[in-house]
């Protein structure tokens, strides 16, 4: 019973962090840059959907794709490609500044303001023998596996998706085959963002509240998951969201320890870079023209 | 009109000169060879060709179009690529993935269909390991399926930087023959090397780089029995 609910929940974080993590990971390793900002996608996404869920829940889905994506693209080429190829601290400060930008303006806007917003919906619960699970939690991981699946045949069997790869592995070479490195940059930042969008869409639905802050957490939980799973690739970026998906799970369960989750998700972070800096299916990468 | 034509080209790597004032042309269906010492400039004279480091001054001129400044994708697309040195295959990728990054600019599948099989009459090694992720390769079979990947793009133009660095006398006999061949069936060819012997003798042209600067040229003969030659490059 306990075990069952474990896996459940765990599944069920563990997917929401690798949707997240799989948007740094794939970013980290095509565009060579940590985005900083992508955390605050979460809280675009959140907020489009609560303001949009009044109309229709599928249309709030698809208007904070729709609309992640589209800042997104925004960020990418304001911000981060008039940098390409500048020095790697001046575009990490370019991300804070874009993530402090995006929090920023939402605080501004009036339909937002300072005060939390959130949905209350209830979507019910599954009865499966003496097992009763929310329906959400069984949309989220059924949402989040498809999004695994999909991206690793994606990324496997498209064109893009393996100049996705050349490009991550080797820049240069990739542009001698003829591979418009910008574009793909850009599909990179398209698929990041929509992930954002939903994995922001399921925390709003399970947190219930969203202040302009509200992606900071689960967004610097899911660079812990993309670092432990070896950042740039994207089955560890899975791999790592998992990992303290079921962490947090197992704390949950267990009273003693549920009041120190993040100090042990954290901790684990830390052992990993100690044992293996690289993560679990990170590479040591030569930097190349 | 040459097919490729440098024009007073300088390159600079911050305050260092690396390219002085170099000219040079490839005209269609030659080989023509550079050859210099390490350092001399050679790969910075390639890279700079495809737009992967951006000159500070000079033209580049191919089929008569001016290309410098334009991204090195295009350049692409306008027919020429570059086996670049040290290979540099995708290690993740398998063999087959890879020889099919070569072809990223084509859209005609039966052409593409008819250069893999080509591919593997040339590299039977590759046939057989075409499955294998491509960074377990041996450095000769990775030297091949970087020379087939580039070719799979169809160039008219094909640029090779040191293709024969590092392999075994017998691998470079063979890496000398397939370029060749793509002579053969109609790829004008610029290579860079170090091993001038071979490729003197293989060049309808050649030019020498030192210290960034172009100090001699002639044809391949001429500069294969030049006394300057001998003494600087070919060991005798
Ligand atoms: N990225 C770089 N930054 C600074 N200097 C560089 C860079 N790349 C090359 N150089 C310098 O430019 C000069 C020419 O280098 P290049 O690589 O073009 O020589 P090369 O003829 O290809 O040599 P090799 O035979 O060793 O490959 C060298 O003095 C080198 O130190
Ligand atoms: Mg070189």
């Amino acid at each position: 019973m306990e075990i069952i609910m474990t896996i459940i929940n765990g599944l069920s974080i563990g997917g929401t962090y690798a949707m997240i993590a799989l948007g740094y990971t794939m970013v980290y390793g095509i565009a060579k840059m940590l985005n900083f900002a992508h955390g605050d996608i979460i809280m675009v996404g959140g907020y489009t959907i609560v303001l949009f869920f009044p109309i229709s829940p599928i249309v709030g889905i698809i208007a904070s794709v729709i609309f992640c994506v589209t800042v997104g693209i925004v960020v990418e080429r304001c911000a981060y490609k008039p940098l390409r190829g500048a020095s790697p601290l001046a575009v990490l400060i370019t991300a804070i500044g874009v993530s402090k930008l995006l929090q920023s303006t939402a605080q501004s806007l009036p339909f937002i303001g300072s005060k939390p917003k959130g949905i209350t919906y209830n979507f019910g619960n599954l009865q499966i023998g003496s097992v009763s699970i929310s329906v959400l939690t069984l949309i989220t991981i059924l949402c989040s596996i498809a999004v695994m699946v999909g991206l690793t045949l994606f990324v496997k069997y498209t064109k893009t998706g393996r100049a996705m790869i050349a490009v991550s592995e080797d820049r240069g070479a990739a542009q001698l085959m003829g591979i418009n490195v910008n574009f793909i940059i850009m599909i990179t930042f398209i698929i990041g963002s929509a992930l954002a969008a939903v994995a922001g869409v399921f925390l709003v639905f399970k947190i219930q509240d969203v202040g302009t802050t509200f992606g900071a957490m689960p967004g610097i939980k899911a660079f812990a998951a993309a670092v432990i799973g070896g950042i740039g690739s994207i089955p560890g970026a899975m791999a790592g969201g998992l990992v303290l998906g079921f962490i947090e799970a197992i704390c949950g369960m267990v009273p003693a320890l549920s009041p120190y989750t993040d100090a042990i998700e954290f901790a684990i972070l830390i052992l990993v870079l100690l044992v293996k800096p690289t993560g679990f299916l990170g590479k040591k990468r030569r930097e190349k023209v | 009109m040459a097919l490729l034509e440098v024009k007073n080209l300088d390159v600079h790597y911050g305050v260092i000169q690396a390219i002085k004032d170099i000219s040079f042309e490839v005209n269609e269906g030659e080989i023509v060879t550079l050859i210099g010492a390490n350092g001399a400039g050679k790969t910075t004279t390639m890279q700079s060709i495809m737009g992967l480091i951006h000159p500070s001054h000079g033209e580049i001129y191919y089929d008569g179009q001016k290309i410098n400044g334009i991204p090195s994708h295009k350049i692409v697309k306008l027919g020429m690529t570059q086996v670049p040195e040290g290979r540099r295959i995708f290690s993740e990728l398998t063999v087959y993935e890879n020889l099919l990054m070569g072809a990223y600019t084509r859209k005609d599948k039966d052409g593409i269909e008819k250069d893999f099989a080509d591919i593997y009459a040339l590299f039977p090694r590759l046939e057989e390991r075409k499955n294998q992720i491509a960074g377990t390769l041996s450095g000769g079979e990775q030297q091949m399926l970087a020379m087939g990947r580039a070719i799979m793009s169809r160039p008219k133009l094909l640029m090779l930087d040191e293709p024969s660095m590092g392999l075994s006398p017998l691998l470079v006999d063979q890496v000398f023959e397939i370029i060749k061949h793509f002579h053969e069936i109609g790829t004008t060819i610029l290579l860079v090397e170090q091993n001038a012997n071979k490729s003197l003798a293989i060049s309808d042209r050649a030019y020498v780089l030192e210290n960034g600067k172009i100090v001699l040229t002639g044809t391949g003969k001429e500069l294969l029995t030049s006394e300057e030659i001998k003494k600087a490059y070919l060991g005798g």
